[in-house]
């Protein structure tokens, strides 16, 4: 499926790109990441919440072709 | 006195004291209110190994951070006898000394107002996906985390 995903913050600094839509063949949320780490290396070592269709979500989430996005730790207020 | 879709809270900039005063101003119509309470977080001139924080630059994933606020308002109305509850939140620069963060509730009563605040300024705090880069006086940066 296709999957846009979107990067704030800390996050977007090393992913270099605020979004991006990639076509994605696993199933769950820990795949997506799993992937991402390869495609990013230095996300390894980053702390991320991850949203699906704007809801936070675990790593066994089933992924729904929702919009995802990689959340760094919240700094509001 | 709820609103069934959520409200754009982001304001771009600092929250100028105008604003605020006349936010204050447009409630003396509303005359079963007893007590008004408030929030103002400022961005605060941090020392970081010998740097000092100039001003901090928020962003949001502006969507659900609406859409939280949306879920802290409907949770505080619920929760506390409210009149009213206004929150507003800046994006992008904003200076050291300036106000980022503006709630206000209000009550007939004034135990409510203070309990529902900190209740309101705390789930903010936790829930709300808002991030805000650090820039230091040499524009260097670092990711401001709550605390």
């Amino acid at each position: 499926m296709l999957i846009t995903i979107k990067y704030f913050g800390l996050i977007a600094e090393v992913t270099n790109t605020e979004e991006e839509s990639l076509e994605f063949s696993g199933t769950t949320i820990s795949d997506l990441v799993n992937a991402l780490h390869s495609k990013y290396d230095s996300l390894k070592n980053k702390d991320f919440q991850i949203a699906q269709n704007q809801e936070l979500v675990d790593f066994e989430t089933k992924l729904t072709g929702d919009e995802i996005a990689l959340l760094p730790p919240f700094a509001g207020g | 006195m709820t609103n069934k879709k959520p409200k754009n809270v982001f304001r771009e900039g600092p929250i100028s004291s105008d604003f605020i005063g006349n936010s204050i101003y447009k409630h003396q119509t509303k005359t079963s209110i007893g007590a008004h309470n408030i929030f103002l977080g400022q961005v605060r001139a941090d020392k970081i190994d010998g740097k000092t924080v100039s001003a901090i630059d928020y962003t949001a994933y502006e969507d659900m951070a609406n859409q939280k606020f949306h879920e802290i308002r409907e949770a505080a109305f619920e929760k506390f006898d409210l009149t009213c509850m206004h929150i507003y939140h800046s994006l992008g620069i904003v200076k050291a000394g300036e106000i980022c963060l503006f709630v206000f509730v209000s009550s007939p009563r004034r135990k409510v107002v203070f309990k529902a605040l900190e209740y309101i300024v705390e789930a903010i705090k936790a829930d709300v996906p808002v991030f805000g880069k650090e820039i230091f006086e040499d524009e260097s940066h670092q990711w401001k985390v709550n605390s």
